[in-house]
């Protein structure tokens, strides 16, 4: 079984950036380089105008199986992500029930095994049922796939907890993923605490509910020396201390959604429940801040938390809607908008949704190199096209982005060498 | 004349015309209510559902008045939190209502924008009776009523707005109403109680009662919500009172013909003493008695004012 795939430019961040031939053997990366003839029998892809990258690696997703298949199953959320170039998923444990053992980690596995579309990494609970005050077993979750460990949809609000996952997961070499909110700062809010909460009488989210937790897991990760990945960063303040613990040599890394860096509270006017999500959509200079940080590295990567919901459940007064909105199938064109901005360079948009996720995982996916698995992502950097949620893979609709014109389509993507998409 | 819109959400989004047009059609119902017999055909045929999601004998009965003196059909449909808590939707319980043929739905709910979903998905015409903490346009719309009643221009006009700004309908749609009047609005109330960036919406802040009410012509009083009380905004309601109840002697700081209004239902002595509720300057009853002008102004001005 041979794949090539030739005439594109080739974008594998750190080490190739320009017109070159992907040849594929046996599921794997046999080399990349100009003029590479097919072997008999292969399957030749011709990418003349597009680009051919890593297959995308998104380290946030909700898929929602066990237990809420009306939003989202396995099948349809891996379906969506191969739509949206995502070869690569990581599944957050909050489903029913949560996946803080082996048989739910197993049972993930074997569904995303049966949907044979993309890789699905389970993120396992850092708590017995997300409860937030025993640790999951950690070591049984590695083994049977686990990649890292997070509460995520809720934070770990006790220190203690915090510290013990952070120094056990140690062990392992796991990352532990923190949902960064401070659940009394933040309580009965639904928006971000601003202007625009002021006028429509909504309750606020401020930003210091997350900067507060963000400051406590940075002082921990210093103290404990575990690995810590800060999920979907919001705030000016996150950035700037995440940026300062970088620079003092502590173990983080951490992600911002396309939703914080393009979108203000002002979305949230008319009382538009796809523009509610948790971390709420903050102030300009939150977004501009967010933006620096993705720019000078804070930031390393790019997810989406596609938080698929079904309509009826987005169609409710705003205050009882559920946080969330998908996003893996518009990630790719709206990381371009930082490129057409000038805050990022291709590349290094590159780098964010692939290499960079993968190493702050440790993940062997996110590149092109030679005997790498061969996932690859082909697109179209000059298509046009318009969002429309009717046409998505995923069974969630509810994205605040319906109707945005965006450069730059997903074409075709490989899995282990195999076409899954379209 | 009739206002060029299908719902009443809100006064932010009125213009000075659509509010003034409100004031002065009010002015031929409250001669209405005056009479022996209370009653014009103008609604007749018309069905008018008064769909609370909160408890309120005030606001309901007003616009139950309002509807019944303009000859309309009137239904209470009171939802009681637990049957919400069985599970149907808003927009459910609303498309039921609709499915009836109601002309006119109008909404209390304790969330706020609850009025803007309907008005989205609703054929018929949503009036707003208080959404949370966001606007209740028909009171700003009666305090104003009586405000040109007494008071006539309202550029200049100085007016304090007293207690817990940050949850406060009353307040916001009083603030939107009356900064687009040229009315200069202060808002007293201690820091827990104001929302963020609240200045923006072109009000001025002041922490101390005393010092925020004088040389105003109008002393607007919020209810306490004094069921809000665990969130902790205030040590004690002994406190509360002592810093922000308007007293006969703090009536005194404001301009001698100052008014003194307050939305009801009051609490005596804990944010407005008995005294002034009483008083002369009190203009509480006056609030409710335009309530039901307004309100049939505002029925029929959505119905197209034919």
């Amino acid at each position: 079984m041979s794949v090539l795939i030739k005439n594109g430019r080739v974008i594998d961040p750190g080490r190739i950036n320009g017109p070159a031939d992907v040849l594929i053997e046996n599921g794997t990366i046999a080399a990349v380089g100009s003029g590479l003839k097919a072997p008999a029998g292969a399957t030749v892809i011709d990418a003349t105008g597009k680009w051919v990258l890593p297959g995308f690696v998104d380290l946030h997703v909700h898929f929602r199986e066990p237990g809420f298949e009306y939003k989202e199953t396995i099948a349809t959320g891996a379906a969506a992500a191969v739509a949206g170039g995502f070869t690569s998923v990581c599944c957050m444990p909050n489903t029913q029930p949560v996946n803080d053992n082996q048989s739910i980690t197993e049972f993930i596995l074997d569904k995303a095994k049966a949907a044979g579309l993309a890789n699905v990494f389970p993120i396992g609970a850092i708590t017995k049922g997300s409860e937030g005050k025993e640790l999951a077993e950690f070591g049984d979750l590695k083994k049977a796939g686990c990649v890292a460990v997070s509460d995520d949809g809720k934070p770990v609000m006790n220190g203690m907890v915090m510290r013990r996952a952070l120094e056990y997961a140690r062990a392992f070499d796991l990352p532990v993923v923190d949902h960064c909110e401070c659940t009394h700062l933040s309580e009965g809010g639904c928006m971000h605490e601003g202007q625009v909460a002021t006028e429509m009488g909504l309750h606020g989210i401020p930003s210091a509910s997350e900067d507060v937790m963000v400051a406590r897991n940075l002082a921990l990760a210093e103290l404990t020396g575990g690995r810590l990945h800060l999920a979907h960063l919001s705030t000016a303040g996150s950035v700037r201390m995440v940026r300062e613990a970088k620079a003092r040599g502590i173990r983080v890394t951490a992600e911002a959604c396309p939703h914080h860096f393009l979108l203000t509270e002002e979305a949230v006017r008319e009382f538009n429940t796809n523009a509610k999500m948790n971390p709420p959509l903050r102030s300009r200079k939150d977004v501009d801040a967010v933006k620096a940080g993705l720019k000078d590295g804070t930031i390393d990567v790019i997810a989406t938390d596609h938080a698929p919901h079904a309509a009826f459940e987005k169609e409710r007064e705003f205050d009882y809607a559920p946080f969330g909105i998908v996003g893996l199938e518009t990630a790719w064109g709206l990381a371009l908008v930082l490129a057409e901005e000038g805050v990022l360079t291709v590349e290094q948009v590159v780098s964010a949704l692939t290499i960079q996720p993968a190493r702050a995982f440790g993940l062997a996916k996110g590149t092109l190199a030679v005997g790498a698995d061969a996932d690859v992502t082909i697109v179209d950097p000059e298509a046009q096209w318009v969002v429309d949620p009717g046409q998505f893979k995923s069974k969630g609709r509810n994205t605040p982005f319906a109707g945005w014109k965006l450069k730059g389509r997903v074409v075709s993507t490989l899995v282990g060498g195999r076409v899954v998409h379209p | 004349m009739s206002l060029k819109r299908k719902d009443l959400l809100g006064i932010q989004d009125m213009s000075v015309e659509e509010i003034n047009l409100v004031l002065e059609t009010a002015e031929s119902f409250k001669e209405v209510s005056g009479r022996d017999i209370k009653k014009v055909p103008t609604l007749r045929g018309k069905t008018v559902v008064n769909l609370f999601f909160e408890p309120s004998t005030r606001t309901r009965t007003s616009f139950e008045l309002a509807a019944k003196r303009l000859s309309a059909d009137v239904i209470n449909f009171a939802v009681s939190a637990s049957s919400v808590s069985k599970g149907e939707t808003l927009l459910d319980t609303a498309r039921n209502i609709e499915a009836m043929q109601a002309d006119f739905i109008v909404l209390r709910h304790p969330m706020a924008g609850a009025p803007n979903i309907l008005a989205k998905l609703l054929r018929a015409s949503i009036v707003n009776a208080g959404d949370g903490g966001h606007e209740h346009p028909t009171q700003a719309l009666l305090d104003l009523y009586t405000l040109r009643e007494k008071k006539r221009a309202f550029k200049g006009l100085r007016l304090a707005i007293v207690g817990d700004i940050a949850h406060s309908r009353v307040a916001r749609s009083n603030i939107y109403a009356l900064t687009k009047l040229g009315a200069e609005v202060r808002v007293i109330g201690p820091p827990t109680m104001m929302p963020l960036e609240v200045e923006r919406l072109g009000v001025k802040v002041f922490y101390d009662l005393d010092e925020g009410l004088r040389g105003v012509d109008v002393i607007m009083m919020l209810r306490l919500q004094l069921e809000r009380q665990g969130i902790a905004l205030f040590p004690s309601i002994r406190e509360y009172s002592r810093l922000y109840c308007l007293t006969p002697e703090r009536v005194t700081l404001a301009a001698p013909d100052a008014l003194v209004m307050h939305p009801g239902p009051i609490n005596r002595g804990v944010e407005i003493a008995p005294e002034v509720a009483d008083s002369v300057s009190s203009v509480i009853l006056d609030q409710v008695t335009n309530g039901v002008a307004v309100r049939m102004a505002v029925l029929y001005l959505l119905s197209g004012g034919k």
